[in-house]
């Protein structure tokens, strides 16, 4: 089960890296995105400064959710998802192995890329932690809301215009605490109870997400 | 071993399976028929387990198959209409998350694939992707196989291959259902015919379909 679990994990990874260029796109629109506030809002340090927390959670939640759209949505077209849920691996297992790979080829960049967006948003470094502290389990939430969400407008029509309105407010806790957290780190204030809501979260998406994407899995392949 | 009871399915309004029921033992095979849109496709995502039946039931060696669809997986090699091969991977990283443990070689040779274990399946015709999903039937070493039209773009020598491993199946004591709409190298085969239903009841399906 679990060489099934990684096997699955495995061949989502080589996909990821034998497309770049999609794999990339996430990244790219997350620096982009960032990049048009300056420029929008003008170039004064001060309120960048103020802004940062919040321009890169909310460019990080929308870069993650760009590539759900095909995370099982490939699968589905092409009818490897019956092999899928035919290896005898549970559904949920596979969509949380699906989810995993959604978050090491997004989640893991968008953690990398934060770094120069946050340096160039002019961030205090003694945010840093803070912001890499969240945006870990942040984007691991991101990428369960974002998994269940996908496998459940699964083979719906327009499922693409109704993925970020499913996925938008169930992630806002985690857009809340995240910037918030780092907004508590670079004023001075502690910031271990935002961190400690943004676990909670993850820890109750853990259990669930891949419950509720494999009950849509199921029901996409009937 | 295996036994289906008036399974009835409908799509949306439309009736597609009304009443069906088969069985199947071990060494057997079976050849499904008829037109299209008569529900072979259909009946054979029920006999996987991947849809279930709208009424009826599906017995696996006297057990419900619904009520535990992980186990019963195990016992059934699906090939469906579609390939299921992803492009940029090559052939061997294609199969390899479905071998259950299963040597890939004998999978490819019983389909002359070894040459292009390596080659990325966006290089392949027709016919090699369709032998690369007959490979992973083998690879699932499964006593069920149910093929949804497996010769579908295969050239003579292989559908003699495909013969040879559909034989092979059947003597190591396997199960075989398959669709088809071209004679198959297939012998002392039960036929069960779906009929489809009449064109009247089909009026109306194209507007909300």
């Amino acid at each position: 089960m679990t060489r099934l679990f990684l096997g699955i994990i495995g061949r989502d990874l080589r996909l990821a890296l034998r497309h770049g260029a999609d794999t990339l796109g996430a990244v790219l629109f997350f620096i982009l995105a960032g990049a048009l506030f300056p420029l929008a809002l003008g170039p004064s340090p001060e309120l960048l400064r103020r802004m940062a927390p919040g321009v890169i959670w909310v460019c990080a939640l929308l870069a993650a959710l760009l590539p759900l759209d095909r995370l099982f949505g490939s699968e589905l077209e092409d009818g490897s998802l019956d092999h899928l849920l035919l290896t005898g691996l549970p559904p949920a297992l596979v969509a949380l192995a699906k989810m995993a790979a959604h978050w090491v080829t997004t989640g893991l960049p968008l953690l990398v890329a934060a770094v120069p967006m946050a340096i160039m948003l002019d961030m205090p470094s003694h945010a840093f932690p803070a912001l890499m502290a969240g945006l870990i389990p942040g984007t691991m939430a991101l990428s369960l809301f974002g998994g269940m969400a996908a496998s459940i407008v699964l083979g719906a029509r327009r499922g693409g215009v109704l993925l970020p309105l499913l996925v938008l407010p169930l992630v806002t806790p985690v857009l809340i605490f995240g910037a918030a957290a780092v907004d508590s780190a670079r004023i001075g204030l502690a910031w271990a109870p935002d961190m400690e809501l943004l676990l909670a979260i993850l820890a109750g998406a853990f259990p669930l997400c891949p419950l509720a994407a494999g009950a849509g899995l199921r029901a996409a392949a009937e | 071993m295996l036994e289906a009871r008036d399974i009835t399915v409908f799509r949306g309004e439309r009736l597609v399976l009304d009443q069906v029921s088969l069985s199947l033992s071990a060494g057997e095979a079976m050849l499904l028929t008829g037109p299209n849109g008569a529900g072979k496709s259909t009946l054979m995502r029920v006999l996987a387990g991947l849809r279930k039946p709208d009424s009826g039931e599906l017995l696996w060696k006297g057990e419900n198959v619904f009520s535990d669809r992980m186990a019963y997986s195990r016992n059934i090699a699906y090939l469906g209409h579609q390939d299921a091969l992803k492009p940029g991977l090559t052939l061997t990283e294609n199969l390899s998350v479905f071998s259950h443990g299963a040597s890939l070689e004998e999978a490819f040779d019983s389909f002359d694939l070894r040459p292009l274990a390596d080659t990325p399946v966006r290089l392949f015709s027709a016919g090699q992707k369709r032998r690369a999903a007959l490979a992973r039937v083998i690879l699932a070493q499964a006593p069920l196989w149910l093929l949804d039209e497996p010769s579908l773009g295969l050239d003579v020598h292989s559908v003699s291959r495909l013969g040879e491993a559909l034989r092979h199946h059947r003597q190591a004591g396997g199960m075989i259902i398959v669709t088809t709409h071209v004679p198959l190298p297939l012998e002392d085969v039960r036929h069960l015919t779906l009929s489809g239903v009449p064109a009247d009841d089909w009026a109306g399906e194209f507007t909300d379909a």
